[in-house]
């Protein structure tokens, strides 16, 4: 990767046009990111994600919470796109629901009678809100008036659609990564902005404190920590607490990296200048040295959103987090928390897909970050 | 070699004191405590509780002490091994963590071992095989494997051996094992169960190391002494064996630190996914009961002994490698 910006840099400096050397850092910066295919990919799904996190009603086909009577239990609806008759617009069959007279055992077949095409813009049953301002009338998928339901991943135990269940569960789960990580740089900034600059009795208190977050289990802590939210709280109010939770104990590696960098620009000569200058601390370590390492605290973000969001998903999953009717990710998993019903009912582990998805796009993104951080350093 | 254990000691000391208070304030953070729903729980079932009764049973649990006082007689109950009272189980915590906690290390330390059974020689192979497709199907799978969270690895895990066995391991003991007293066949029940926890709590400590011990192992291989042993017509086993992997190895033992915290996350989680006799299902329901004695003692001795186990991996280290001790 460095060998064909250098290569470039080279060409262009022969070629007498100075783009390399006249770009900004950030341009550099993108110009090394966009050579790291699996960022970019990364990148492309993490914004498809989190643009159906914003307006999930608008791509779920049925709400959170909607019942189907009649379709509990039921397996994923398979989609097909041609029968005997040859290849059609997407459908499906209508479910029906069999039970076997003898063993009693529920099991649902495909009524092959009729075709129901997959329509997309299909007026809602009810109107819905999406970022709690616009009314939409519409959902972006569905049979239409009189279809059966179109369950892509399957149904629960309460026959609630679990495609849709995932589709809104992805607004907590996505933006508490989001929240974390502003509250676990507030604290990570500050704190290792203090540790660093002060350096001393200060620091020495950080640095321990810092030893201690990362020497002990957080899976425990946070479990312990959960334990005192009051389960009569609303859940705008849950959703605060275990953001603030989570940021609590993340923020130690993050103010190792600021403390580490602050050391070492602390000794450069314009730092010195501007000291002597007059410039008051704060002023100093928000103006002057904090726009030197942003660009790795860009990095670190990148790979502490995932840990937020592995967080919720695990508390949740326990019946720590977030509680129904609240829908995120670990409160799906949470259904599928007995083996028997993940062995029944495999596809209640489907929302696990994505989280993994969601962490591994993070980590692409975070590496191709690290590479593009310092294009100085490089070619 | 003493002095640095000695140095480590009184690192350490501060540490475990700043666990002991932080598990006491959670303990204390909850709003109202649990004498207090206990008393509403009797009320609720008929039983009439007079003032005096329940000054009284505050005055048994140290209620109406100052906060030091209710600490220190906290650490009081801690170094005689008690640990507090669990409301919940009206019992000593120690008590009821006591038959717990040997599995739960049991399973954690047997998980340690699975973690270098499949990451030391995978990232062998991956760093001697740069860019093949072993190194990439491992480095690919790594990538999975830090991206799951180990609930998920467990229930998965599970599924795939229902599929498979037609069997779903849940508990450490057959149903005719819970309750008998130790036998022969009762290890030998508590052996066929217990592999598939330690094997799932493994693999997901194995991701991490794999990439640590492939990238350290890739550095070494690129030393000049490197080239020089094979100038000097090594065997290319040898020559890997003799030195390159002896300073790889040396992460094995440092990564101990954050390895293990992982390992008692993962042991947890596991057994309450998989519903065994450790301390994780314990936790849980003493949080979710909000039964603090018992979930904060629990805290601190995980803490605890992660701590020292992190103290060992460091001496170890430093007996390997002497120049850690400068």
């Amino acid at each position: 990767m460095s060998k064909r910006l250098s290569r470039k840099a080279k060409d262009a400096a022969q070629g007498g046009d100075e783009r390399i050397y006249r770009a900004t850092q950030w341009q550099l910066m993108w110009w090394q990111f966009r050579k790291h295919k699996l960022a970019l990919a990364g990148v492309v799904i993490l914004l498809v994600l989190y643009g159906v996190a914003i307006a999930p009603g608008a791509v779920a086909p049925a709400d959170a919470n909607a019942r189907f009577t009649g379709y509990e239990s039921s397996p994923p609806t398979p989609v097909h796109f041609w029968d005997e008759e040859g290849l059609h617009r997407p459908f499906i069959y209508k479910l029906k629901r069999t039970v076997d007279p003898v063993t009693v055992q529920v099991s649902f077949v495909e009524d092959k009678t009729k075709r129901y095409p997959i329509l997309f813009f299909v007026p809602a049953a009810k109107p819905h809100k999406v970022l709690g301002l616009i009314t939409l009338h519409w959902r972006l998928m569905g049979t239409g008036e009189g279809g059966p339901p179109m369950l892509l991943f399957g149904a629960d135990r309460l026959g609630r659609d679990l495609f849709s269940r995932t589709v809104y569960g992805s607004s907590i789960s996505l933006f508490i990564g989001l929240g974390g990580v502003v509250v676990t740089f507030f604290i990570g900034i500050t704190l290792g902005g203090i540790s660093g600059y002060a350096g001393g009795f200060l620091d020495e208190i950080i640095q321990r404190s810092i030893d201690f977050l990362l020497s002990i289990p957080n899976i425990p802590l946070w479990m312990v920590l959960a334990a005192a939210i009051p389960r009569r709280w609303p859940v705008t109010q849950v959703y605060l607490a275990i953001t603030l939770i989570l940021s609590v104990i993340g923020w130690g590696g993050l103010a190792r990296v600021v403390r580490g960098k602050l050391l070492s620009l602390r000794e450069e000569d314009y730092i010195m200048a501007a000291q002597l200058y007059g410039v008051e601390a704060p002023r100093l370590i928000y103006r002057h040295l904090l726009p030197n390492f942003v660009s790795y605290l860009l990095v670190h973000m990148t790979l502490a959103i995932p840990s937020t969001i592995l967080g919720e998903t695990s508390l949740s999953f326990l019946g720590l987090g977030m509680q129904p009717p609240a829908v995120s990710w670990g409160v799906l998993l949470k259904d599928a928390q007995e083996l028997v019903v993940a062995a029944q009912r495999p596809w209640q582990l489907i929302p696990s897909v994505f989280v993994v998805l969601v962490v591994l796009m993070f980590n692409f993104v975070g590496d191709g970050l690290r590479d593009a951080a310092d294009p100085y350093s490089r070619g | 070699m003493l002095a640095y254990v000695l140095r480590r000691l009184v690192i350490m000391l501060p540490l475990l004191f700043m666990i002991s208070i932080i598990s006491f304030v959670l303990i204390q953070l909850p709003p109202g405590d649990y004498l207090s729903t206990y008393i509403l729980q009797l009320e609720a079932s008929g039983t009439r509780i007079s003032e005096t009764e329940i000054e009284n049973l505050k005055h048994q649990y140290g209620l109406d002490q100052p906060m030091y006082v209710q600490y220190i007689r906290w650490m009081q109950s801690v170094f005689e091994g008690k640990f507090g009272w669990s409301f919940q189980w009206q019992k000593p915590v120690s008590e009821v963590v006591g038959e717990r906690l040997p599995m739960t290390l049991l399973i954690s330390f047997a998980s340690l071992l699975i973690v270098w059974i499949f990451a030391i020689p995978i990232a062998i192979g991956s760093a001697t095989n740069q860019y093949t497709p072993f190194d990439y199907f491992f480095t690919f799978m790594g990538f999975i494997g830090l991206a799951m969270p180990t609930f998920v690895l467990a229930l998965v895990m599970g599924w795939l051996l229902y599929k498979t066995t037609g069997t779903t391991i849940t508990g450490l003991f057959s149903r005719d094992f819970v309750n008998a007293p130790w036998s022969a066949a009762r290890v030998m029940d508590l052996l066929s169960n217990i592999w598939f926890p330690i094997v799932v709590v493994g693999l997901s400590g194995t991701a991490g190391l794999i990439r640590t011990l492939r990238a350290t192992l890739l550095d070494e291989l690129r030393r000049p002494y490197v080239t020089t042993a094979r100038a000097k017509g090594l065997s290319e086993r040898r020559l890997l064996l003799k030195y390159p992997i002896r300073i790889a190895m040396n992460p094995v033992f440092s990564t101990i630190g954050w390895v293990l915290p992982g390992l008692i996350n993962g042991g947890v989680i596991v057994g309450i996914v998989l519903n065994l006799q450790t301390i994780g299902p314990a936790l849980l329901q003493a949080t979710l009961n909000q039964d603090m004695y018992l979930a904060g003692s629990i805290l601190l001795i995980l803490s605890v002994l992660t701590v020292s186990g992190t103290f060992i991996s460091d001496i170890l280290l430093a007996w390997l490698d002497p120049r850690i001790r400068y």
